[in-house]
Order: C-alpha cells, then sequence, then structure tokens
C-alpha cells in the first residue's frame, strides 16, 4: 500500500502540473486526502527488507590498487577493462547505449564508440545468434540479455547452436569468444518474469559454461574470465545486489579461475552450498547455526555452476559417508510470485531449520 | 525509456526527454533518470548518407536524422515512421498476383534476352560452371544410391539447384565467408572443396574433417571459408549478421553470404537476421533458395505474401527475386549484391526462384505429395543444367563428344573417391570426448575412461574393428 500510495502521490503532481487538466487534477488529490492510511508507511504495509545482508569481501591488494564499486560498477569496470584491451571487443543488446537499465555499461559508448557498444533491436534470439555470429567471426561479442527472464527466445541459439559449435565441425569453428551477461534472482519485487534464476535449464548443456558471482570483487574477476575463456559462458549477475553490495575492487584487470569452487568458511558438521545472493545467507545461517546449534558448518560458494567443481563440493563417493539426506532449501515448485515473495524464498530461517532438522536426523 | 534515436550524434539540440513524470520511480533501480540524461551531451553531426540508389527502399536517413518536432507542421512528426498524413481510409493492397519481377538473362532454352546483361564470363569460365554443376549432379546420383543401398545412413541431393550454388559461388571472393543451411553443396564444390572429404563427411570416416559427429551432408571447411552446417534451420541467419559486422570492423573487404530455403525463412531467426542486418548495416547478402517445398509443405501453405524478396522492404532492405535456373542472372545478382554491401555496408536479399527437383532427403518420398509430371517438367524444360549446355553449345564452346567423356570422366573420379571413402577407417572413439569445451576437462575425461574400460570388458558387443584405434 505504501508503494502504491507512493506512486499516486507522484500522479496527483503530474496531474497539476498538467496544463488543462482542471477539475480533474483536484478531484484526485481530493481523493487521496481522504485515505489517510496512504500516508502512514510505519504499518505492515512497508516493503519487506531485504531477506540477507551483504557481506563484503575483505580488502584485497594482490591485483593492485583499488576502487569503491558496487556490483553494477565492477561489470562497468570489467567490460571497459575488456574494451580497451582488446580492440574486437563489442557489447551489444536492448539499452546497452545509454548504459544499460541497470547501468552497467554506463560511459562505455562514449569512451570506445557507437560500433563497439550499440543497442540491437528487442530480439534475444537474435541477440544470441548476432553474438555468436561476431564471435565465430573472431569478435570478442559480450552479449546483454537484459533481464535472465528474457533468455529464452534465445534458448535454441545457446544449446543447439553456441554450445555445440566446436564439437560439431570438428574444431573447424567455434564461438568461445562469446559471452553473455544477465540480471538474474530475486529482487524483492519482480515476480514472475525479473526474478528467475534459469540456470538449471542449461545446467545440463555440455558446450558451455555458467557462472554467477556472489560480489563485486568475485563479478569482475570471473567475468574477465568468461571473456577471455575460449568457450562460449553465461555470466548471470544478482540483480539484487547491484546497487547493495559494495567491496574493494581493483580497478585492473585480473581474473578468478572457473569450475572452481570456494570454500568461505571451513566446518566440519555440515556443509551448506550456493551461489549469487543466496552466499549472503548462507553466511548468515552458519553463524547462527553455531551460536544456537553449536553446529560447525562449512561454507562453499559454487561460483561455476557448469562445467561444476565436483571434487571440491563432492569428495569421491563422499554419499557413503552422510549422516543425513541431502536437504533441497530453495523456491517451491510455483512461479516465482509477486506478493508472496517472503514466503517463496529459501531465506535463513528455513535454512536454519533445514540445518536443525538435519544434524537430529 | 530510449532518447528519440538513441544516438547522441543524430539528435538535434536537447529536448525534454520521452518519460511520464513519476518514471524516476519505477522498477528499474538501475535506471538512469531524465535528469541524468539531460546532462549528456548531444553533439549533432550528421551519419554518413548513403548512395541513394534508383530503387525503391525506405530511406533510413529518416531513421538517423531526427529534427526537431514542430506542431506548425502539417507532417506526421513520429519519430517511429516519416510518411505523409492520408484523410481517406484504405488498407495497402498486398500485390501477391503481380509481384516482385523475375530477373532473368537468358530464356529457358538458354538463348541471352537483353545482351547487356550477357556478364560475358570467358569459356573457361563457363565451362568451370558447367563442370562444377554436372560434377555435382553425378556425386548426388552416387550418394543417393549409396545411402538407399546402406553404405551411408542418410543424404540430401541438391537436382535443380545447381545453378544457385554455382551463380552465387563464382560471384563471390574465396576468402568470403559462407554460412548454409544444408542444400548448398555446390558452393563449396565450387570453392574446390575435393570429392574426398565430401564422401569422408557422409560415411563419417577417419578423414572427415569434422570428426565424424554429424550426419551426412553437414560440411563444413575453415580453409574455404564455409561455416560448419547445422540441422536445426534458420539458426544461422542471425549468426551470418554477427559475423558480418565483425568483418566490416576487420574493414579488410570481406562479405558474408547467408542461405537459407523459403521455409526457414518462416523462423523468427530468420525475421531476427533481416532487422538486425539492416540496422546494424552489415556487408551481407541473403540468399534464399525458394524452391517450392519445404519438405511437403508447397509455398501456399508457407506463406500469402509476395515471397521472401517482398519481406526486404518491409526491413528497409535491398531486394531482388531472380531465375535460380540461370546461372548468369544470379552471377550478375550475387556479384552486384556483394559490391555494394560491402562498398555500402548494407545488406541485400537475393530471392533465388528454382524447383526441387529431388526428394527433401533419402527419409522423403515427394510422390506422396506432388505428380510426377511437375516433377518431370521442371527436369525437363527448365533446369539449370540444360539451359547452361545450350548456351555453351550456341558458341560451340561444348560437343556431344564432350559431354560424354566429361560423364564418364566425372563418373569415374566419383567413384573412386566413393570406394576409397568406404573403405576407411571411421575415427577413434576418443573423439566422442574431445571438443565439447576448448579443454578436456575432467569429468569428461573420467567418463572417457569409463567407456574405454567398458568397451574392453564387452568388445564382443561393439563395432570396434571398424573404427581407427
Amino acid at each position: 500500500m505504501a508503494a502504491a500510495a507512493r506512486v499516486f502521490i507522484r500522479g496527483a503532481h503530474a496531474t497539476l502540473s498538467v496544463p488543462g487538466a482542471g477539475k480533474q487534477s483536484s478531484a484526485r488529490s481530493a481523493l487521496l486526502k481522504l485515505s489517510p492510511g496512504c500516508s502512514s508507511r510505519l504499518k505492515t504495509q512497508q516493503r519487506h527488507a531485504a531477506h540477507f545482508t551483504f557481506q563484503p569481501e575483505p580488502v584485497t591488494t594482490q591485483y593492485g590498487p583499488t576502487q569503491k564499486m558496487n556490483l553494477f560498477q565492477s561489470i562497468t569496470s570489467a567490460l571497459d577493462n575488456t574494451l580497451a584491451s582488446d580492440p574486437t571487443a563489442v557489447i551489444f543488446g536492448e539499452d546497452v547505449a545509454f548504459g544499460g537499465v541497470f547501468r552497467c555499461t554506463v560511459g562505455l559508448r562514449d569512451k570506445y564508440g557507437k560500433d563497439r557498444v550499440f543497442n540491437t533491436p528487442l530480439c534475444e534470439q537474435g541477440i544470441v545468434g548476432f553474438g555468436i555470429g561476431a564471435a565465430v567471426a573472431g569478435a570478442t561479442a559480450i552479449a546483454e540479455i537484459q533481464f535472465a527472464d528474457y533468455i529464452f527466445p534465445a534458448f535454441d541459439q545457446i544449446v543447439n547452436e553456441a554450445a555445440k559449435y566446436r564439437y560439431r565441425s570438428g574444431n573447424l569453428f567455434d564461438c568461445g569468444n562469446l559471452t553473455i551477461r544477465a540480471p538474474w534472482g530475486c529482487v524483492g519485487h519482480g515476480s514472475l518474469y525479473h526474478s528467475q534464476s534459469p540456470e538449471a535449464f542449461f545446467a545440463h548443456c555440455p558446450g558451455i559454461k555458467i557462472v554467477i558471482p556472489r560480489g563485486p570483487l568475485e563479478a569482475k574477476g570471473l567475468l574477465l574470465s568468461c571473456i577471455a575463456d575460449n568457450n562460449p559462458c553465461l555470466f548471470f549477475e544478482p540483480k539484487i545486489l547491484y546497487r547493495a553490495a559494495v567491496e574493494q575492487v581493483p580497478v585492473d584487470s585480473y581474473t578468478i579461475p572457473l569450475s572452481q569452487a570456494e570454500v568461505l568458511q571451513e566446518g566440519s558438521d555440515v556443509t551448506l552450498v550456493a551461489w549469487g545472493t543466496q552466499i549472503h545467507v548462507l553466511k548468515e545461517v552458519a553463524n547462527m547455526a553455531q551460536e544456537k546449534l553449536g553446529v560447525s558448518c562449512e561454507v562453499i560458494d559454487l561460483r561455476t555452476i557448469l562445467p561444476w567443481d565436483t571434487e571440491t563440493i563432492c569428495k569421491e563417493e563422499c554419499f557413503l559417508n552422510l549422516e543425513a539426506p541431502i536437504a533441497r532449501v530453495c523456491g517451491y515448485d510455483t512461479p516465482f510470485p509477486h506478493i508472496f515473495e517472503p514466503f517463496y524464498i529459501p531465506d535463513k530461517w528455513k535454512c536454519f531449520e533445514a540445518i536443525k532438522r538435519m544434524i537430529n536426523y | 525509456m530510449k532518447m528519440v534515436g538513441s544516438e547522441a550524434e543524430s539528435t538535434g539540440s536537447a529536448r525534454p526527454a520521452r518519460c511520464a513524470p513519476g518514471a524516476e520511480d519505477t522498477i528499474s533501480p538501475g535506471l538512469i533518470t531524465s535528469s541524468d540524461r539531460k546532462k549528456k551531451s548531444t553533439a549533432s553531426q550528421l551519419p554518413q548518407r548513403r548512395q541513394l540508389q534508383h530503387w525503391h527502399h525506405v530511406s533510413s536517413q529518416a531513421a538517423h536524422q531526427q529534427q526537431p518536432f514542430d506542431s506548425s507542421l502539417e507532417k506526421p512528426q513520429f519519430p517511429g515512421a516519416s510518411a505523409e498524413f492520408v484523410d481517406h481510409l484504405e488498407f495497402i493492397q498486398p500485390n501477391v498476383i503481380s509481384g516482385i519481377p523475375v530477373y532473368r538473362v537468358m530464356d529457358r532454352q538458354g538463348n541471352i534476352i537483353n545482351a547487356s546483361e550477357d556478364p560475358q564470363l570467358s569459356k573457361e569460365t563457363v565451362l568451370n560452371f558447367y563442370q562444377k554443376m554436372t560434377l555435382l549432379n553425378t556425386m548426388d546420383r552416387i550418394l543417393y544410391e549409396s545411402q538407399r543401398q546402406g553404405r551411408i545412413s542418410f543424404y540430401m541431393t541438391n537436382y535443380g539447384e545447381e545453378g544457385t550454388h554455382i551463380g552465387s559461388a563464382a560471384a563471390l571472393e574465396s576468402n568470403d565467408l559462407v554460412f548454409g543451411q544444408y542444400r548448398e553443396a555446390g558452393v563449396l564444390m565450387y570453392r574446390g572443396f575435393p570429392l574426398d572429404l565430401f564422401m569422408a563427411q557422409c560415411y563419417a570416416n577417419a578423414d572427415d574433417l569434422g570428426k565424424g559427429r554429424q550426419m551426412p551432408v553437414h560440411y563444413g571447411s575453415k580453409d574455404l571459408n564455409f561455416v560448419t552446417i547445422s540441422s536445426p534451420l534458420a539458426t544461422q541467419i542471425p549468426q551470418a549478421v554477427g559475423a558480418a559486422y565483425a568483418l566490416k570492423r576487420e574493414n579488410m573487404n570481406r562479405a558474408v553470404i547467408c542461405y537459407f530455403g523459403e521455409g526457414a525463412a518462416s523462423e523468427g531467426d530468420a525475421h531476427a537476421g533481416f532487422n538486425f542486418s539492416a540496422t546494424l548495416e552489415c556487408p551481407l547478402i541473403f540468399f534464399c533458395r525458394n524452391n517450392g517445398y519445404a519438405i511437403s509443405t508447397p509455398t501456399n501453405e508457407q506463406y500469402r505474401g509476395d515471397g521472401i524478396a517482398a519481406r526486404g522492404p518491409g526491413y528497409g532492405m535491398l531486394s531482388i527475386r531472380v531465375d535460380g535456373n540461370d546461372v548468369f542472372a544470379v552471377y550478375n545478382a550475387t556479384k552486384e549484391a556483394r559490391r555494394r554491401a560491402v562498398a555500402e555496408n548494407q545488406p541485400f536479399l537475393i530471392e533465388a526462384m528454382t524447383y526441387r527437383i529431388g526428394h527433401h532427403s533419402t527419409s522423403d518420398d515427394s510422390s506422396a505429395y506432388r505428380s510426377v509430371d511437375e516433377v518431370n517438367y521442371w527436369d525437363k524444360q527448365d533446369h539449370p543444367i540444360s539451359r547452361l549446355r545450350h548456351y555453351m553449345t550456341a558458341r560451340d564452346w561444348w560437343s556431344e563428344d564432350d559431354e560424354r567423356s566429361w560423364r564418364k570422366q566425372s563418373r569415374k573420379t566419383v567413384m573412386e573417391a566413393f570406394e576409397r571413402a568406404e573403405r576407411r577407417l571411421k575415427p577413434n572413439p576418443e573423439l566422442l570426448f574431445t571438443d565439447v569445451y576448448e579443454e578436456m576437462t575432467p569429468s569428461l575425461d573420467k567418463q572417457r575412461e569409463s567407456m574405454f574400460r567398458h568397451i574392453q570388458q564387452y568388445k564382443e558387443h561393439y563395432p570396434v574393428d571398424l573404427y581407427e584405434k
């Protein structure tokens, strides 16, 4: 309601400023005055706070001087480094020219030219197909899909073409120079079509790589690795972290290896595995488990979904040594809901409860 | 929320951004607000004008230059279209009865109609055209038969469309990049792909450049700039556009040609490719082989408009329809399109009308959906090979003896290549596991080892002797 009230208030101002609106506008502002509830934002109408607290990486000097960047700025930085060092690199997709709907490409067109940072028509299958062709012809092609929820028109090009290009041609041709980036995951109000995490659809497609970072420092290094990698890569960026996640990020290029999971903290009782935003949830859950249950949790960030680091996650024949069945804590088998998001997401309480049940198994 | 024109260079003086009040408040947290946008510089630098052509096409200048809006003018001010107002209601009638005419150089008997259109190619060149078309025809007959006899698993012939392959291939430079669909073997043959490698791919033997991974006729050659064929239709179309864009940036005067059938042109990827090529100003030729059928689906069930050529203007693309059975018409159109595509950085659409004389593939029996009489008409009375032969014989460039001995020789070379290919072993099964990624992954390596252990243990159940070790 508060959100709706916010819109109403702005809408009333707009009406008042339009010449000739006259009587209508006064009726509208009268309506507003009649609803005292709209002005109160303290009750349950308040929009739900984020379900996690972003936990920044410690500052590192191993890659040279750093600068405070949020997630979208770290992406811009990676793209900037790429365009500077690789004259064949081009960035394209819907709305990337003015800076992108999430500001990931701000300033790049002015800096590197309109032939290198450009809008495409509104057509995901075209964006990916175009990207494949550019990569085949030798350019470093960086395609943006505006939301991961819209990647499906490009599914054929990704799965039937990009992933199989090298194999089917006997290594005569490949599109290893292609990287596809897309905003990913829940954002608090995204609902069905601005919240999806579609990596599972691609996770069993040999020939592509799928990478999901947990923060700005990781994102820049992993994105640069994807761009450098000679295989087509999908890079999903947790949109809820675009502004919320701020870290000290190296200004120069650096890479973080693909297909290597990272053990963020070691533990002896329970292993927690996640990627993207959920890492921050699990870090908190690990603390809760330690404090409230005395349970020692190992937290692992998978980072690369495909090909995934089986060695780190699952030591050979580890399934024989588990003392409880594996628990999957995720959204329900429904489309991603709007108003029910607080109930839908695998928040820290659900994860905590899963640990509790697990140790009492 | 885009700025009109969305290019700083093309907008005139700063004007209020086209966003509703309160839009700053909308979903996307990263969205640049209207106040941010006004600060952006709006240098007014006119884009390079394209040469105006005598052929009509939607002017692209309007798309680039946006004059300031002026409501005192009785002319539409909409950013999306630059036409005039009209005050009576009338729907535009699509013209399918007398649509885009078919350009040809020779009549069906091989006589030049308009001497100024004769490309006047040398005897050597024309003989080469003829020999490539007939060699392709011979190879098709032998490989089709070999599938019927169970020697290869599948085949697709090119009967009736040889003119579209040879005429267009001859008009390109050897380093122009070719994206095909599956019925363009003549393009590869014209460029010099040896019979042994055609056969190797069809037999999937150890000489196959594709390492035995795909069904027959899925050819590819890096040396000859022919991108490996894939089965899904029309996927190559937007890829060709991306490749053309990359080649444009390289500035090496290379073009891209993209072949597809009239059926594949119905795919969304075709629409995507056409639109991208025009908006992104790419040097490429879209070459549609309209052969009357997509397997059993005739053209009147594939589209209702005036074929594929009529779609070009809808995208702002220069388009032409040609007689695909007239190798000189195909040659002329492709040559001119190629020259201009590279010189002007814009795409061209060529719709080559032809007829698919053969079945769709060895899995098809076209007598189920068309009459033998219909097929015979094209085979006997309007065939690219016989038309060119008449042109040659009229100039005493080719005699009955030449024909007899060439047919004998080409059949002999095809048969020899065929026999060699048949004797050759298949590739080592370890090639099942390579090239998935550039590098071998630990899990694939494990799977490979597991497979070999398994085969070792159960070898009597696997055809190991047919494969290289």
